[in-house]
C-alpha cells in the first residue's frame, strides 16, 4: 500500500479523541520497545504495545480498534513505571477501548452473565472492574 | 550637542522578517538628537562597520546606537569600529532587537513596536553616555586546573608547554580520572593506560606543574588575572617527601575490607592504599574511616614497618592560598546510580554490572588479571547481554533526558573485545538507536556487527529475572516484533553519564553557571565553547557535557590556548563600567560594603569644612580594580550616591521613560 | 488512635477474611479503625480517561468524610487503595477536575486533596511500626517460608502511590519478618496476575499466574500472601494452586494468626 499522508484525514478525528481522553503525547515515544519487553499480558495481544504507539503515530487507528491488544491490557502500569519517556500506555489503551465502548451496541459484558460469574467465587471487585472496563 | 547615529541591522532576515525595518526608521526620525539613520542587511560585516565609521567621520556623529543582536554577540565589534573612527567606544549603545524581539515574537506588528521601543530606549541612554577610559590591571602568571582526569592533565601539560606555571588540584589520591580505569579506547582499541600513564608521568616530572593531589579548592575570590584561591590539602597521613613508594605498608596493612574505588568495588583494598600501581603521585593515603589505628587506636603496623618513617597519624589538613591569572575547570563526570532501575536487578545480582565495571573485568591490571569471569562464581560467561541507554534519553525521574554520547561506542568496543578474546561467547546488544558520529566511529561499530558477529537488537529489555545459574533477560526485537528470552551469564548496563554531585557547589564557588542537568554552561554553544560567562574561567572535558576522550582532549587543549592568551598578557584592560560614589551625597551608612560580593568598597574618612569648622565624615570608597560593575551597591545605596559608570541611575530612568512614552 | 476506614465491596462479601483479621489485629495493636458511615463502591478500577469525572465521585465523598473527621483514611483492598489514592492525587494536582468535582458536589468547603490515604500495610509500617508489631507477636511464624506477592495496584505508578519501590519493594517482606516468618525473594513478586482479565480472558491469566507461582516455588516458597482479593482469586484459580502445590492467603490472616486473634 502506498501512503500519501502519515495521518490520513479519515482518522484525524480519532487521533484527536485519543489524545484528549488519554492526555498522553504519542510523539514522546522513541519506539524502544521497553513496554512490550516487560508486558506481562503480552501473550493475549495481536499488536505489541510499542506497535500500538507506532500505529497511532501513523494514524492507523482502525487496526487498533479491531485488535485483541486493547482488551488484553490488564492496566498493571508496568509499562508506565519503566517507560523512559513517561508515556502512560495504559491511558492510551483505555482511550482506544472507550472509543469502541462509547459507540452504541459495542458493550462487551452482558448483565445476564453476572449471576453466573458470582457463582464462580470470582470476587465482586472483578465484576465491578468488568463493568468499568467492558461496558459504558 | 549630542548627535546620535542609529544603525539598524536586518541580520539577513533574522530581524527583518519579523520587524518592519522601514517603520522603525520612520519612528526614529523625529526623535530629538537623532541626526542620522541607516539600515543594512549585515551591519556586523565589513561594509556595515564601515557605514558606522564613515558616519562618525562624515556626519559628525558623537553617539552610536546599533539596533541588532545581543550585545553579548557584537557589542565589542561595534565598539572597536567606533574606536577606529576616533570615537570613545563607550559611547556606543546596542539595542537588542533580535534575541529580545524578532526571535521570540511572531506577530510582526507587535514586534515592530517593541523594536521601536527598544531602540528609542537605547537612544535615550546613548545621549547620556559619557566617555570612559578603561584602566589596566596586572596578570598573575599562573594557572589553576581543577580536576586531574585526562582533561585536566592535557590542559596542564599544554599550559606548562607554553612556559607558564600550573597548579593542578585533584580530589582523589591520584591523577588519571576515569580514563585510568578504562581497558582499551575506541575507535582504535589502543590500551588506555599505554597512552595515559606517559602523560601522567610527564605531568609529575614537569617543573612548571605543581600537583596538589588529595586536595580540594574551597574558596575562589577575585577576577580574571587575579583570582585568589584557597586549596585544602587533605591529610594523607603520609609525609610525601619521605615516602619512596616502596609499597610495604600496602602489603602488610591488616585492614583489607574496604571496597576499591578504582576497581569499582570489584576488589578490596587496604586502609592504606594507592588507588592503582601507576598512581601519580605514587604515595599512599590512609583511609581514616577503615584504618584500625584511627578506628580503635591500636595497630600502627604501617608506621612500624615504614623504612623511611613517612607515616604520620597526626597529620592535619593544610590550607594553601595562591593567586592565579586563570582557572580551568575539568571536574569530569559520574555514572548515574542504578538504585531506581530495579528491573535490571543491578543491586540484587552480582552478574549484572556497569560498563565501567566491565572495563575493570577485562583489564589485564584489573581484579581478575584480565580474565573475564562472572563475579558470582568466577566462571567464564558464554552469553553476555549488553543493554544501552540505561537512564539515558529518559525523561522520567529515574534518568537523564540527554544522550550520554559515549555508550554506543564503548558498548561496541566491549562486545568486540569480548568476541575477540572469547570467540565462543555470544554477545547481544539491546539499543534504541546506534549513534556513531565521529571520525572512524561508524566503521568501528559496523566492524562489531559485520566482522565480530555481535548481535545488535533494536529494542529494550523489560526485566531481568535471575534464575539459579543464569539471568533470564526478557527483551523485544522491536523491528521484527518478536519477543526475546535470553539466558545470559552476564549483563552489562550502559548507565547514563551525569554531572558530578558537587557541580552545584563548584559553580557557586566560581560564579559560573550550570544547565538544568547540572553540567557547566559554556559562554556560547557554538562560538565560545570552552569559555564560561566568567572571564578567565574555562571548561575542559565532561564537566561541560558528556564527551569521549578525543573530544575531551581537543577541548582541554582549546581551554589551555584560551588560558595562555590571558597569561601571555602583562596587563589586562579593566572594565571601566564600575561603581562611583558621589561622596557629597553619601550618608556613610555603608550598606554598600555588606552587599558588595567583590569586597571592592571600603570605608573612608574625609575632612569637610562647614561654616569654617573642619569636620570628619565617614563615606564609602570604591576600589576600581576590584569592582566588577555588578551594580548591587547602586541599588543598596539609600541616598542614591552610587552610580555605575555607563549605567547611571539617570540613564536607566531615561531608558524607562523612553519605553513608556 | 482513630482512623477512618474504607472497606470496599469485596471485603464485605468474598474477602471477609481479609477484613475480619485486619480488625481483630488492629484492636490488639491499639489502632481504632472506624468504618465510614456511607461509603460507596470505589469502582474497583481507577478511571484512566481524563474526561471521566462521575466515576471518581464515590472516592471523593469518602475523602471528604475523612477530612471532616480529621482522620487518615485507611484502606485494605489494594484496588480500593489505588482508586482512592489516585483520585485524591487528581484532586490535589488537576485543577480542571478539581473545579468540576467541586462544582458538582457543592460542598461547604471545596475539597483539594487534603485527606491522607494510607493502606493498612503503611499503617503497620509507619504508624504502629514493624518493631513494635514484632514485640506483640504471640505465635511466631518462624520457619514458614512465605512468598509475598505484591501485584500492581499498591506499587504503580510509583510517583502517585508513593508506597514502595515498584521494582524492588520490601514492605511485605519486612512485615513477614516482624511476624517471625522467612520471606522468600522471587523475581515475579511484582509481576501482574492479570487482574480483571479473568472475566473474559482466563487463558491469558492462567499463563500469568502460573509464572508467578512457579517462580515462588522455585525459590522454596511454601505459601503466598497478598493484599488484593482479585490477586488471591487469580492465583488460587491457577492450575498449580488447584493441584495443591501452594496455598494463598491474605497478609492479615498471617497477622491475626501470629497475634492469636484469628479464631473466634
Amino acid at each position: 500500500m502506498l501512503r500519501e499522508k502519515i495521518t490520513p484525514d479519515t482518522t484525524k478525528k480519532e487521533i484527536g479523541q485519543i489524545s484528549e481522553i488519554s492526555d498522553e503525547k504519542i510523539l514522546d515515544c522513541l519506539q524502544c520497545g521497553k513496554c512490550t519487553a516487560g508486558c506481562p499480558a503480552i501473550h493475549g495481544m495481536d499488536i505489541m504495545p510499542h506497535q500500538v504507539i507506532r500505529l497511532l503515530q501513523l494514524g492507523q487507528v482502525d487496526k487498533l480498534l479491531a485488535s485483541t491488544t486493547i482488551w488484553g491490557c490488564a492496566a498493571c502500569f508496568t509499562c508506565l513505571s519503566r517507560c523512559p519517556r513517561k508515556v502512560d500506555l495504559s491511558k492510551i489503551m483505555e482511550a482506544l477501548r472507550l472509543i469502541v465502548l462509547r459507540t452504541k451496541g459495542n458493550q462487551r459484558l452482558e448483565i445476564d452473565k453476572v449471576p453466573e460469574l458470582l457463582a464462580k467465587q470470582i470476587p465482586q471487585q472483578a465484576i465491578v472492574s468488568g463493568f468499568r472496563k467492558y461496558v459504558k | 550637542m549630542q548627535r546620535v547615529g542609529v544603525f539598524i541591522c536586518w541580520c539577513g532576515t533574522n530581524i527583518s522578517s519579523t520587524v518592519n525595518i522601514e517603520q522603525v526608521v520612520a519612528a526614529l526620525e523625529n526623535i530629538p538628537g537623532v541626526v542620522y539613520i541607516k539600515d543594512y542587511q549585515y551591519m556586523c560585516s565589513e561594509i556595515g562597520q564601515n557605514l558606522v565609521k564613515d558616519a562618525i567621520k562624515e556626519q559628525n556623529i558623537n553617539r552610536v546606537v546599533v539596533a541588532s543582536c545581543s550585545p553579548r554577540m557584537h557589542e565589542a565589534t561595534f565598539r572597536k569600529a567606533a574606536a577606529a573612527a576616533g570615537l570613545n567606544p563607550y559611547l556606543v549603545e546596542i539595542a537588542n532587537i533580535r534575541e529580545h524581539c524578532s526571535w521570540v515574537h511572531k506577530d510582526k506588528e507587535a514586534a515592530t513596536q517593541k523594536a521601536i521601543s527598544l531602540t528609542r530606549a537605547a537612544v535615550a541612554k546613548a545621549i547620556l553616555n559619557e566617555q570612559l577610559i578603561p584602566g589596566e590591571v596586572g596578570v598573575e602568571k599562573r594557572a589553576l586546573v581543577i580536576g586531574g582526569g585526562i582533561a585536566g592533565i592535557q590542559t596542564a601539560l599544554d599550559i606548562a608547554e607554553a612556559g607558564y606555571q600550573v597548579d593542578l588540584v585533584e580530589k582523589t589520591p591520584s591523577i588519571g580520572g576515569k580514563m585510568a580505569q578504562l581497558d582499551k579506547t575506541f575507535p582504535t582499541l589502543d590500551c588506555s593506560a599505554c597512552i595515559l600513564t606517559p602523560k601522567m608521568v610527564d605531568l609529575a616530572l614537569n617543573s612548571k606543574i605543581n600537583l596538589y593531589s588529595y586536595s580540594e579548592v574551597t574558596e575562589v575570590n577575585g577576577f580574571v588575572g587575579n583570582f585568589e584561591v584557597t586549596i585544602n590539602q587533605k591529610a594523607r597521613s603520609i609525609e610525601m617527601e619521605k615516602c619512596t613508594g616502596c609499597g610495604i605498608c600496602l602489603a602488610k596493612c591488616p585492614a583489607k575490607k574496604a571496597l576499591s574505588e578504582f576497581e569499582e568495588g570489584l576488589a578490596k583494598r587496604a586502609a592504606i592504599y594507592t588507588p592503582f600501581p601507576q598512581a601519580v603521585p605514587n604515595v599512599p593515603v590512609i583511609d581514616r574511616e577503615t584504618c584500625i589505628k584511627f578506628v580503635t587506636g591500636k595497630c600502627g603496623l604501617c608506621a612500624k614497618l615504614c623504612p623511611t618513617g613517612a607515616i604520620d597519624y597526626e597529620q592535619k589538613d593544610q590550607i594553601v592560598n595562591q593567586k592565579y591569572g586563570v582557572i580551568i575547570v575539568a571536574t569530569g563526570y559520574d555514572l548515574i546510580n542504578l538504585d531506581r532501575f530495579g528491573e535490571y536487578q543491578y543491586l540484587d545480582h552480582p552478574d549484572i554490572i556497569t560498563g565501567l565495571e566491565f572495563e575493570r573485568l577485562v583489564n589485564a591490571a584489573g581484579p581478575t588479571g584480565g580474565k573475564l569471569v562472572r563475579p558470582s562464581d568466577q566462571k567464564q560467561p558464554k552469553k553476555v547481554v549488553f543493554i544501552q541507554c540505561v537512564g539515558s534519553r529518559d525523561k522520567s525521574e529515574r534518568g537523564k533526558a540527554y544522550c550520554s554520547k559515549i555508550c554506543c561506542m564503548y558498548t561496541a568496543k566491549h562486545a568486540m573485545l569480548l568476541r575477540d578474546k572469547y570467540p565462543d561467547c555470544e554477545a547481544y546488544v539491546f539499543y534504541i538507536d546506534v549513534r556513531t558520529a565521529g571520525k572512524g566511529f561508524e566503521e568501528f561499530q559496523r566492524r562489531a556487527v559485520e566482522n565480530y558477529g555481535v548481535n545488535y537488537i533494536k529494542g529494550m529489555v523489560g526485566k531481568i529475572f535471575p534464575g539459579d545459574n543464569q539471568l533470564q533477560v526478557n527483551g523485544v526485537d522491536a523491528l521484527s516484533g518478536e519477543l526475546l528470552q535470553l539466558e545470559a551469564d552476564l549483563v552489562v548496563l550502559a548507565a547514563a553519564t551525569q554531572a558530578k554531585p558537587e557541580a552545584d557547589e563548584v559553580a557557586r564557588m566560581l560564579s559560573i553557571s550550570i544547565d538544568r542537568d547540572r553540567f557547566f554552561t559554556e559562554a556560547h554553544p557554538k562560538l565560545r565553547p570552552v569559555e564560561t560567562h566568567c572571564a578567565g574561567i574555562y571548561l575542559a572535558g565532561a564537566c561541560q557535557g558528556p564527551k569521549d576522550i578525543p573530544e575531551t582532549v581537543a577541548q582541554a587543549s582549546a581551554a589551555a590556548t584560551k588560558a595562555i592568551g590571558v597569561l601571555s598578557k602583562n596587563k589586562l584592560v579593566n572594565n571601566p563600567c564600575v561603581a562611583k560614589v558621589e561622596q557629597a551625597v553619601c550618608s556613610g551608612c555603608l550598606a554598600c560594603i555588606k552587599i558588595c560580593p567583590y569586597e571592592a568598597i571600603t570605608e573612608q574618612v574625609i575632612e569637610e569644612k562647614t561654616r569654617g569648622k573642619v569636620r570628619l565624615r565617614r563615606v564609602a570608597e570604591v576600589n576600581e580594580t576590584l569592582c566588577q560593575g555588578c551594580g548591587g551597591c547602586t541599588v543598596a545605596c539609600r541616598p542614591g550616591a552610587i552610580d555605575l559608570k555607563g549605567f547611571s541611575n539617570q540613564q536607566i530612568l531615561a531608558e524607562v521613560d523612553a519605553i513608556c512614552r | 488512635m482513630n482512623y477512618s476506614y474504607y472497606p470496599g465491596c469485596t471485603l464485605k462479601t468474598k474477602a471477609q477474611g481479609l477484613e475480619a483479621c485486619a480488625f481483630k489485629s488492629a484492636q490488639v495493636l491499639g489502632v481504632n479503625l472506624v468504618e465510614q458511615e456511607e461509603w460507596q463502591c470505589c469502582g474497583a478500577v481507577y478511571p484512566l480517561a481524563a474526561d471521566e469525572i462521575g466515576t471518581k465521585l464515590a472516592s471523593v465523598r469518602s475523602l471528604v468524610a475523612a477530612r471532616t473527621k480529621g482522620e487518615k483514611l485507611v484502606t485494605l483492598c489494594a484496588a480500593c487503595h489505588q482508586v482512592i489514592k489516585r483520585v485524591n492525587h487528581d484532586m490535589k494536582t488537576k485543577e480542571d477536575m478539581r473545579e468540576k468535582v467541586n462544582n458538582y458536589l457543592q460542598l461547604k468547603e471545596d475539597y483539594q486533596g487534603e485527606s491522607e490515604v494510607i493502606h493498612y500495610l503503611e499503617l503497620l509500617r509507619d504508624e504502629v511500626g514493624f518493631e513494635s508489631l514484632a514485640k506483640k507477636v504471640k505465635v511466631s511464624l518462624a520457619g514458614r517460608k512465605v512468598a509475598a506477592y505484591y501485584g500492581c495496584l499498591l506499587l504503580r505508578p510509583r510517583e502517585i502511590m508513593d508506597f514502595d519501590d515498584p521494582e524492588r519493594p520490601t514492605i511485605l517482606e519486612k512485615f513477614l519478618e516482624s511476624l517471625g516468618a522467612s520471606p522468600v525473594n522471587y523475581p515475579y513478586r511484582t509481576e501482574c496476575c492479570g487482574g480483571y482479565l479473568s472475566i473474559e480472558r482466563e487463558e491469558v491469566v492462567e499463563k500469568m499466574v502460573n509464572k508467578i507461582i512457579d517462580s515462588a516455588l522455585q525459590q522454596g516458597a511454601e505459601e503466598i500472601v497478598t493484599a488484593c482479593p482479585l490477586c488471591k482469586y487469580n492465583l488460587e484459580n491457577s492450575s498449580l494452586c488447584q493441584k495443591g502445590e501452594i496455598v494463598v492467603s491474605y497478609f492479615t490472616e498471617l497477622l491475626a494468626e501470629s497475634l492469636q486473634v484469628k479464631e473466634g
